[in-house]
């Protein structure tokens, strides 16, 4: 178990290492007439002809993005505090990225914008009641509702506390807001401040680490940063071995047919 | 006023696994089974490419959909119960399959003392051993007589394992071998070993080898890639109802399964049930289903509320401390009573690999193989560690007194990524008079019924179980070399959270139909052609109950096989009289 991630780990060569599932088939005795079931067959046939595609993804930075607007926040202003908001939760530091540069932001506005933003999935009827000492979601509000009252009441109290908005506070006093909104004496309408503070910090988490797919953890970076090999077939062949695998990640695009 | 569709032989509420296998083996002895599942249809095709760690596990793609239903929570009768709003809050499996495709795999059988744990108790400590307000149970049945239906469930499931060095007697090996030993095993092993415990894999329904089971339905080898338990295995290689029982169940051309049908009630009158009152949730439509037995295999919560409902059963009172339904409610508390978490500064270990099941084990301190005389708690637990393979979202272990964002939290959350390790102990939960479910005065589902409200606390009893958990967890965490350990904080009472199909309970098996719901056939007393199946027959919440559902579950069809060849009647005859 040595930290092996400078070294070539003499199991470089296996399927681990390559992104396409050719190696996969062979360990499951597809290719060599095992039985499956011929939607599995599909799937991976499908799938290998298509990393055959995209092992020459390029980079390029220079492209637009086009999927980075609002889709949820109408008021510039209130993605101006969830922005700084975010980024003191997941600073930009010698690891690598904060949650700016991840695109964490925009992965939560576009959360916001669809049916987590709007608990389709959860029950939402009254009576709301409250028990003290209980952090469970209680609102009637939805998250979108939620995250607008959260974010303009941080930009109304820093103007109170420090005649300016939060966004152009200096960090310090940024971060002293947000442990008060933590700790519930920043007070909120209808909903509990953690509730919102939590939300917040576990959607920034999320943004961070999510597949690309969702608009955050930009040219997986989260995932770099973790030493994460994202969304592999198999480690059947590498999962004994006695050194740490760094692995270069995979995305769904490149993975899902 | 629901239309009245045509007779069969048999309905079943539920298509998880309890649910699938009873459909498999009624269907495959000719007999006409109509399904009823809430959800969607599942196949391995949906399953396939599923490696999305925010879609199934951050947001609950395979969970119950709460817009229709939830359960409410308090922790004590003084208490007004609030709902469990959202799906981090509560989580079931939903759609064909059910909590069987999302689950971890672990296969571990229930103990020889858990079917018995009230007379062993008693046997080995005395009757001053068992506090007040426990009810502790004996199942009516031993371990010995349910031992070929554990057989059963593991040879369809294709369980992969290797015996258990101090374990019960087993009528014959794991159908496939144990899985992958990685150098984080091994190191968990050597420790256990060295502290005088015998450590084993864990068994495991991720399997070690393509297995075809004797139903003829093939399950793939486990590719160990890490998205398994809150996922459909990519590969259909994890014991599943999807890859096993519901297609066999489907092939026998006896099995109508119809999906998006949520059952609202059992239909009864003078002692037999007559079917049940369904809603097509595409439609709005309501259908009556008539057969001539009823097996409610849903979720424990949804079984309970259906009993509930439908007024079968004396409900259970606290007051009283008499009736059935709803008593015995466990597993809310969670599943690990004691854990130590280990970090290490100079080892890593490949944490983004794994599977649900993938780990090792002992049962030195279950409660087959712990003397508890000495100890103030009842009974022992299972020991766990897992590499369920750790996704960034779901996985930031930092040590205690690090904060939970910030500069501090981000430096540490990725410094730790793939130096950690936990060890869990996992007791059952007990039965006690103040934990119970029952239904909510004010919160209503969306047809209008009530919801299923949960009254639970943590007894100290519980507490005592979990710092013994985290002592021993500590001592092997520390023999394997870790630099920081931290163990769990005692919670003081209930956090709310019902997650991971972890809930028993409250339509519990016995031989005293004043204690108990259902006979060791899953039968009910009162209504001898319902069948109701799943971990709401378990007396105690065990820790792992998916093998021993798997095994009521064959059991209960050859009951059910037997009540339609013979004529009615109760498969068991109630004992005369009480031992608790």
């Amino acid at each position: 178990m040595v930290d092996n991630e400078n070294k070539t780990s003499p199991n470089n060569s296996n399927s681990a290492q390559d992104p396409s599932r050719r190696k996969f088939i062979k360990n499951t005795g597809i290719a060599t007439g095992g039985v499956v079931g011929g939607a599995l067959l599909g799937g991976l046939i499908g799938n290998s002809y298509k990393s055959d595609d995209t092992s020459t993804t390029k980079d390029d930075t220079s492209e637009r993005q086009y999927d980075e607007s609002r889709m949820f926040f109408t008021r510039f202003e209130d993605f101006k505090v969830l922005q700084q908001a975010t980024e003191r939760i997941f600073p930009e530091d010698d690891n690598g990225p904060g949650a700016i540069k991840l695109g964490v932001p925009y992965f939560i506005d576009k959360q916001l914008a669809g049916e987590f933003g709007s608990n389709k999935k959860d029950y939402m009827k009254a009576p709301s009641k409250d028990i003290e000492d209980v952090t469970t979601y209680q609102t009637l509000m939805n998250r979108g509702e939620v995250f607008i009252e959260g974010l303009r009441k941080l930009n109304t109290e820093s103007q109170n506390r420090h005649d300016t908005k939060f966004y152009d506070l200096e960090e310090a006093d940024q971060d002293a807001m947000l442990i008060d909104l933590e700790e519930g004496k920043i007070k909120l309408e209808a909903v509990k401040s953690n509730t919102f503070f939590e939300l917040l910090r576990q959607m920034t988490i999320e943004g961070a680490y999510a597949d690309p797919l969702y608009g955050g953890n930009r040219n997986m970076e989260g995932w770099k940063m973790r030493e994460h090999p994202g969304i592999r077939a198999s480690y059947i062949d590498v999962i004994e071995s006695e050194d740490f695998q760094k692995l270069d990640p995979i995305s769904l695009k490149d993975y899902q047919q | 006023m629901a239309e009245k569709l045509d007779k069969v032989d048999v309905v079943v509420v539920g298509a998880g696994w309890a649910g699938g296998i009873t459909a498999a083996e009624l269907s495959k002895a000719g007999y006409k089974v109509v399904g009823l599942e809430r959800g969607k249809d599942k196949t391995v095709e949906d399953f396939i490419g599923a490696k999305d760690a925010l879609r199934y596990d951050a947001r609950f793609e395979m969970m119950e959909d709460h817009s229709v239903q939830t359960i409410t929570g308090r922790r004590n009768s003084d208490e007004e119960a609030i709902p469990l709003r959202t799906q981090d809050d509560n989580f079931e499996g939903n759609d064909v399959g059910g909590s069987g495709s999302h689950w971890s795999g672990v296969t571990h059988r229930a103990t020889q003392f858990d079917f018995e744990a009230h007379s062993k108790t008693i046997e080995k400590y005395g009757e001053d051993k068992i506090p007040d307000d426990m009810f502790l149970q004996d199942w009516g049945i031993t371990y010995d007589e349910l031992e070929e239906y554990y057989d059963k469930f593991e040879k369809m499931a294709g369980t992969s394992g290797e015996e258990d060095p101090l374990g019960a007697p087993r009528s014959s090996d794991y159908p496939t071998g144990p899985m992958k030993e990685t150098p984080a095993i091994k190191l968990f092993k050597e420790a256990a070993k060295n502290v005088g415990y015998h450590p084993f894999q864990i068994p495991s329904g991720n399997l070690s080898e393509q297995y075809e089971n004797p139903d003829g339905q093939t399950i793939n080898a486990c590719q160990y890639c890490s998205y398994c338990m809150m996922y459909g295995c990519d590969f259909g290689a994890k014991s599943d109802p999807v890859v096993t029982v519901i297609p066999t169940a489907k092939e026998s051309g006896n099995y109508d399964l119809r999906t998006n049908a949520y059952v609202r009630e059992v239909i009864h009158e003078d002692g037999k049930a007559s079917g049940v009152l369904y809603v097509d949730m595409k439609t709005g439509k309501e259908y009556e289903q008539p057969a001539d037995i009823v097996v409610v295999a849903a979720y424990t919560l949804s079984n309970v509320k259906l009993m509930l409902l439908s007024k079968i059963g004396e409900p259970y009172n606290p007051k009283t401390k008499k009736g059935v339904i709803g008593k015995n409610a466990g597993g809310f508390t969670g599943s690990s009573s004691g854990v130590a978490t280990g970090f290490f500064e100079d080892k890593k270990f490949n944490l983004a690999m794994g599977a649900g099941a993938l780990g090792g084990t002992f049962s030195d301190l279950d409660s087959d193989n712990l003397d508890t005389s000495d100890l103030n708690f009842i009974g022992g637990g299972i020991v766990e560690l897992r590499l369920r393979g750790e996704d960034p979202i779901g996985y930031n272990t930092v040590p205690e007194g690090t904060p939970a964002w910030g500069k501090e939290f981000k430096e540490k959350s990725i410094h730790y990524a793939n130096r950690n390790l936990a060890i869990h102990f996992k007791p059952p939960n007990y039965g006690w008079s103040f934990n119970y479910m029952d239904l909510d005065p004010t919160y209503k589902d969306s047809f209008g019924d009530p919801l299923l409200r949960v009254t639970m606390t943590i007894s100290d009893h519980e507490k005592n179980l979990r710092k013994f958990g985290n002592e021993k967890m500590s001592e092997v965490m520390e023999e394997m070399g870790a630099d920081i350990i931290d163990t769990e904080e005692i919670p003081d009472d209930w956090d709310f959270n019902q997650g991971g199909g972890e809930a028993g309970g409250g339509v519990i098996m016995g031989d005293d139909p004043e204690i108990s719901a259902v006979n060791n056939y899953c039968q009910v007393w009162d209504v001898d052609n319902l069948f109701v199946i799943g971990a709401s027959a378990l007396p105690q919440k065990i820790p792992q109950q998916t093998a021993t559902v798997g095994a009521f579950a064959y059991r209960a069809s050859e009951g059910i096989i037997k009540y339609l060849e013979d004529g009615e009647g109760l498969l068991v005859e109630p004992k005369e009289k009480s031992s608790t």
